[in-house]
């Protein structure tokens, strides 16, 4: 779709992925390029999440190839700020919104860390970044879902990434927070690669400017559109349902291309 | 209770339990904040199979316990590392399978016959000097190995994904916390029995962590709520000549009750 050539955030070649004997991921290519706002949708168990943590390095795929910034994910992850499923961690966990983010802070090849001032001040940044340095010394527990979530994007802001890949941000968050987010990631993308895994196909016309529909395969349109495509390899709803405002979005007529037939 | 306080046993017993709950205040926390009772659980049962092993081959019942559960920890640990939802039914099995061979290795022994009870809940009465500088040792350790990892263990506990996304060796650190569980658990059963070092791991800990902010507050408040539950338990232990470490169990037991039944109350309110 663009004609200035991009560089190139990551890729994948011909990644397969099972779970237990369950084909998640079949022969995916993806290109994703530097400052892309790309959003990941599709069905549960589709493999959004799977694609995500394959990205990061956090899963190995059976086959295929993958590329974060040039080089293997095990070597690059730590450039990318990861903001996972809210439901991942302890919730009762004894630990204060600013250690949290400071956790963002933790490099590569170093044990024995040590906070410096540069990460207390990179920590704070972050916190101010996403309206949470006030919160700062409470427990994770006593913030509501909306709050946790801007914490776990201000640790992922914290080392300063050159990508921010986001696990359902919104899962949490009710209709003016989901508002919000979505406006603060519009922003860091002026800077850096916003990928996040979504179920609100609202979003979709007014932030990102791509979108990947994954499920087993993988369909990436460089425009802020659901193709009819996407509708029959992700919904398999039949696109007639558009009409009566489920997808409150423009839907592409054929524009050609392997996955028109 | 005085004239108990010149005795030496009851001073041995004093030290004990206030080492054990020192050590299981720092250990517990880990495995509460982890979520790994359970996996705990299956270790220090699992370790009955190194008492027998050690009588049945004529080795010393320390070395016997000591190779026995770090292999058993460390295997109980890769599995739940790699399934985490689906390791509970393993652990289950080994926990089972440890304390059955134990117990068969024992019978097989002749001419031996090992209390299952003293291993079950210790005889914290009769701790021996040797037994309380092997505790002091590795709280020593245990100490030094959380300083130097502290922020490293607080994010693997904390969210290991993420942890791993930053670089750190996360598989390690974790495996190394499961060795040093197994590592207290085997110095401590021989001293409090393996039930009381499951209550002191999990009890403290969980009552702690609802109120701390950090690992660290959540270790020390575990190990001075632990030293209150072993000096109550053993004082009522020796004023009603009562079994040491059945008696801690239930001092800890009941103020356990008492701080969910407040918080249930104080919710309602």
């Amino acid at each position: 779709m663009n004609s200035q050539p991009t560089k190139e955030a990551a890729s994948l070649r011909g990644v397969s992925f099972s779970y237990n004997g369950h084909r998640v991921l079949e022969g995916v290519d993806l290109r994703l390029e530097e400052r892309d706002f790309a959003a990941v949708i599709g069905p549960n168990g589709g493999g959004k999440t799977t694609l995500l943590k394959i990205l990061l390095g956090l899963l190995r795929p059976r086959s295929g190839k993958v590329l974060l910034f040039g080089e293997s994910p095990e070597r690059t992850a730590h450039l990318v700020g990861y903001v996972p499923q809210d439901i991942h961690a302890n919730k009762h966990f004894p630990i204060s919104a600013l250690d949290v983010v400071l956790m963002g802070r933790l490099r590569p090849g170093r044990l024995f860390h040590r906070y410096s001032r540069d990460d207390h001040r990179a920590a704070e940044e972050a916190l101010d970044r996403m309206e949470m340095w006030p919160e700062r010394h409470k427990r994770m527990e006593e913030l509501s879902g909306g709050q946790r979530q801007r914490v776990f994007i201000a640790r992922a802001l914290a080392s300063n990434p050159r990508a921010l890949f986001l696990d359902e941000p919104t899962a949490s968050v009710d209709a003016m927070g989901q508002t919000d987010l979505y406006s603060h990631l519009k922003d860091l993308n002026e800077q850096i690669t916003i990928l996040v895994v979504t179920h609100d196909l609202m979003v979709l016309s007014s932030y990102v400017k791509s979108v990947i529909c994954v499920n087993r395969s993988l369909i990436h349109h460089h425009a802020p559109e659901v193709t009819p495509d996407m509708l029959r390899l992700g919904y398999r709803c039949p696109v007639e349902l558009l009409g009566h405002g489920h997808l409150p979005h423009r839907v592409l007529p054929c524009h050609g291309g392997p996955c028109c037939e | 209770m005085s004239e108990w306080l010149q005795l030496p046993f009851v001073q041995n017993a004093l030290a004990g339990g206030i080492l054990a709950g020192i050590l299981c205040g720092i250990m517990g926390t880990y495995v509460v904040a982890n979520r790994i009772a359970y996996l705990a659980g299956g270790i220090a049962h699992s370790a009955y199979g190194g008492v027998g092993l050690a009588l049945f081959l004529g080795f010393s019942p320390l070395w016997g316990v000591l190779g026995f559960t770090l292999t058993g920890a460390l295997i109980m640990g890769w599995l739940y590392l790699k399934e985490r939802h689906r390791a509970d039914t393993a652990i289950g099995v080994l926990w089972a399978f440890g304390m059955a061979v134990g117990v068969l290795l024992t019978d097989l022994t002749p001419g031996y016959n090992v209390d299952l009870m003293s291993y079950l809940f210790g005889s914290i009465l009769t701790i021996s000097r040797e037994s309380l500088a092997a505790m002091a040792a590795l709280i020593a350790a245990v100490l030094l190995f959380v300083a130097l990892f502290y922020r490293d263990l607080a994010a693997v506990s904390y969210d290991d994904e993420f942890a791993r996304v930053r670089g750190i060796p996360v598989t390690a650190l974790q495996l190394l916390l499961i060795g040093a569980v197994a590592l207290s658990v085997v110095v401590l059963i021989r001293v409090v029995g393996l039930i009381l070092v499951i209550a002191l791991l999990t009890i403290a800990p969980y009552m702690a962590e609802k109120r701390c902010r950090s690992l660290a507050s959540m270790m020390v408040t575990a190990g001075l709520l632990n030293c209150v539950f072993a000096l109550a338990g053993l004082w009522i232990s020796i004023q009603f000549n009562v079994t040491s470490g059945a008696a801690i169990i239930c001092v800890a037991s009941l103020a356990y009750f008492a701080f969910v039944g407040g918080a249930a109350l104080r919710r309602r309110a």
